[in-house]
């Protein structure tokens, strides 16, 4: 049975302005076959969950190499609860130190990639671990 | 004598033992396995080269170099509040650094005060927080300012912070004519790679050029703009890239200011820039070698600049923060160590050496002090400062200098014929230039075909855990209620006909530095002079090309 190709949201939360990762990913993941919505910079945790609502992704992956990931990854989680889509897959990258990792899994982010992951491994993490919401 | 080295290639040089399959820069700019005299065949020690601090330049600024006068060692610094930077800031002093660089916050980068909804989780993380001059005067508390020099990355909101910085100074007695020191302002290179912006290009060019024009006027010693490859670079451009990109955007700086008016030899002495140091050492000497020549060439013949230090390019540089690992952070001490070696040997003015846990928080303290340590040793024991542009005349730095060069001239070319950096800019040709040759390194690397020491190659399983700098929740909480309590504790009247005067120079198209400086001395803070910008000059949106 066919699924739908997956669509994930490549979003940049915060004031962060650093996109070189962001933008490699999201081609990654284009070129590997996902639908991929980029949202650009400065976007706050609202912005994000409405774009993940309006485009109905199965997945946002954000971005944070500002030191503000604990608060923005919560935040967007919580955006994305309070908009009934909670189901959403979280994941993200940036520059987090490993002990914050673990309290990130903690609140739902489901992975965290750090300097030095390749677009591979990315990409099979997404093919693996996310699923399209609806048929 | 040309076909001397093609001949030797071709008849002895073992290519079926070569180890790799090719040779090339980081850049990808390949490299030929030796260099000889051929390669300089059209090269001329006068032309290519003339002596140390002489047309073009390409030997170093300034004739004795280092043994006249070391780089400046200028870490940068910043992370939570005025008070924690400014103890920082203190301990690198009585180690020996001999100028300060200041790391501000995104919000206070951004335009934003640390109360605003949008500086949630971002006061004091990325840098220090400033919002009003109080923190200004608590950031160099004890610090004489007519002693050292003080560099300030700040790019949108420069014009509010260099006010502050000024009217600090003269609140403290020095006269602005005084003041050495730098702030970034570089904008063009914002839109094109690090990205923090309030209004669009224009504007925020007419800022730069307010500034420029008042420091050549009231603070002569004061370089108002550091025209930045660092940021192109991390965004992951080629060397040729990085050094195109900037010496277009200075390009267009020098124009903008003509345009206004401006005399180009009362101010171009004071235009600074800033370069990366990645990991490929000849290559990022004959970089900087190469933009030495090209600025002189360009200020001379574009702009017909007179005066010698219009035709001095002089440089800050950085090392690159991308070449850094997460993994084995160790190591990253000694990509620094070669790195800095390759901007000493380019002739930098000025050096900052990364902290080898970058990668994961910002600098710790004995980190930072490594790092530091990297460049006195540099500059105390290994011999490179006594000699001038040791490398001049060596074929293969000569050859990559030329190559270099001809490269970015052909960039700058193309943004000519675009219409100049504004209008390449509008229609995202550096960008792009840049987002794909950062999407081909990342290929390099994820294939192997480029080695990254403890990521693709030589991995450990297991690694020790590093002690690292962070930075407390109460920070944000703290300067948050102090920005509320200043502006409650002001006198409204003056700070709403401060913002008039600010807001009527903007519309007008008068020079925005007095006005400003006259705000921020009623504590008129970062946010509301920024939001009166998003106001008159428009706020720009990423257009998010992938």
């Amino acid at each position: 049975m066919a699924s739908r190709r997956l669509r994930i949201l490549v979003a940049k939360p915060g004031l962060d302005g650093h996109d070189r990762g962001a933008k490699i990913i999201a081609r990654a993941l284009r070129d590997a076959g996902v639908e991929v919505i980029y949202t650009g910079l400065h976007q706050t945790p609202e912005m994000v969950a409405e774009a993940a609502l309006q485009e109905d992704v199965d997945a946002v992956g954000l971005s944070i190499l500002s030191g503000a990931h604990m608060t923005l990854f919560p935040a967007v989680i919580e955006e994305l609860h309070k908009r009934g889509v909670g189901d959403v897959v979280v994941f993200g990258g940036g520059i987090i130190p490993p002990e914050d990792i673990a309290v990130l899994r903690q609140a739902g982010v489901r992975a965290i990639f750090t300097p030095g992951a390749t677009t591979q491994e990315i990409v099979d993490w997404v093919r693996s671990s996310v699923r399209p919401r609806h048929a | 004598m040309a076909d001397a080295k093609k001949t030797w290639i071709e008849a002895v040089y073992p290519k079926s033992a070569d180890r790799l399959p090719a040779y090339t820069t980081i850049s990808d700019m390949a490299v030929d396995p030796v260099y000889m005299p051929d390669d300089l065949d059209a090269w001329s020690y006068e032309r290519s080269l003339g002596h140390p601090g002489t047309y073009p330049f390409t030997r170093g600024a300034y004739p004795s170099m280092y043994r006249g006068k070391l780089w400046t060692m200028r870490q940068f610094a910043g992370f939570g509040t005025a008070e924690d930077t400014n103890e920082r800031f203190k301990f690198l002093l009585s180690q020996g650094q001999t100028g300060l660089s200041t790391a501000f916050d995104m919000p206070t980068l951004m335009g934003y005060d640390a109360d605003h909804p949008r500086a949630l989780g971002e006061v004091g993380r990325e840098g220090v927080a400033v919002s009003s001059l109080a923190d200004m005067e608590a950031l160099f508390a004890d610090i004489p300012l007519d002693k050292v020099t003080t560099s300030m990355t700040v790019n949108c909101s420069a014009s509010i912070l260099l006010a502050m910085y000024f009217a600090m100074a003269e609140r403290r007695g020095i006269g602005l004519d005084r003041l050495g020191g730098t702030i970034q302002n570089d904008m063009l290179k914002e839109f094109i790679a690090q990205k923090e912006w309030i209004s669009p290009p224009e504007p925020s060019v007419r800022i730069i050029v307010d500034m420029i024009e008042f420091c050549a006027q009231q603070a002569p010693r004061w370089h108002p703009v550091s025209i930045s490859g660092y940021h192109i670079r991390e965004a992951g451009s080629t060397a040729a890239q990085e050094l195109a990109f900037t010496l277009a955007d200075g390009i267009g700086y020098v124009q903008a200011a003509v345009q206004r008016g401006l005399d180009v030899d009362r101010f171009a002495p004071r235009l600074s820039f800033f370069f990366n140091l990645h990991s490929d050492f000849f290559e990022e000497i004959a970089k900087l070698r190469a933009a030495r020549r090209m600025w002189a060439t360009i200020m001379r013949e574009r702009f017909g600049a007179k005066n010698q230090r219009s035709l001095q390019l002089r440089t800050h540089c950085q090392t690159a923060g991308c070449s850094l690992t997460a993994q084995q952070p160790l190591n990253n001490i000694v990509r620094v160590a070669i790195q800095a070696l390759a901007g000493v040997l380019g002739g930098t003015q000025s050096l900052h050496t990364n902290s080898m846990d970058e990668t994961l928080a910002l600098p710790s303290e004995p980190a930072v002090l490594v790092a530091l340590r990297t460049q006195q040793i540099i500059a105390e024991e290994t011999g490179v400062t006594n000699i001038v542009d040791p490398l001049g005349g060596s074929y293969a730095v000569e050859a990559l200098t030329d190559r270099l060069e001809r490269e970015a001239f052909a960039y700058i070319k193309r943004i000519d014929e675009l219409g100049g950096i504004v209008r390449a800019i509008e229609l995202g040709y550096p960008q792009k230039e840049i987002a794909e040759a950062a999407y081909r390194y990342q290929q390099q690397l994820d294939r192997g075909d480029k080695v990254m020491v403890g990521v693709n190659k030589y991995q450990q399983e297991h690694e020790p855990p590093l002690e690292l700098l962070h930075i407390s929740q109460d920070v944000e909480r703290k300067q948050a209620q102090r920005v509320r309590e200043r502006k409650q504790a002001r006198n409204s009247a003056a700070v709403r006909a401060a913002l008039a005067a600010v807001k009527r120079a903007a519309s007008e198209g008068n020079n925005l530095m007095p006005p400003i400086i006259d705000a921020v001395k009623h504590e008129v803070t970062v946010g509301e002079i920024s939001d009166l910008f998003r106001s008159v000059f428009g706020v720009y949106r990423d257009p998010a090309w992938i």
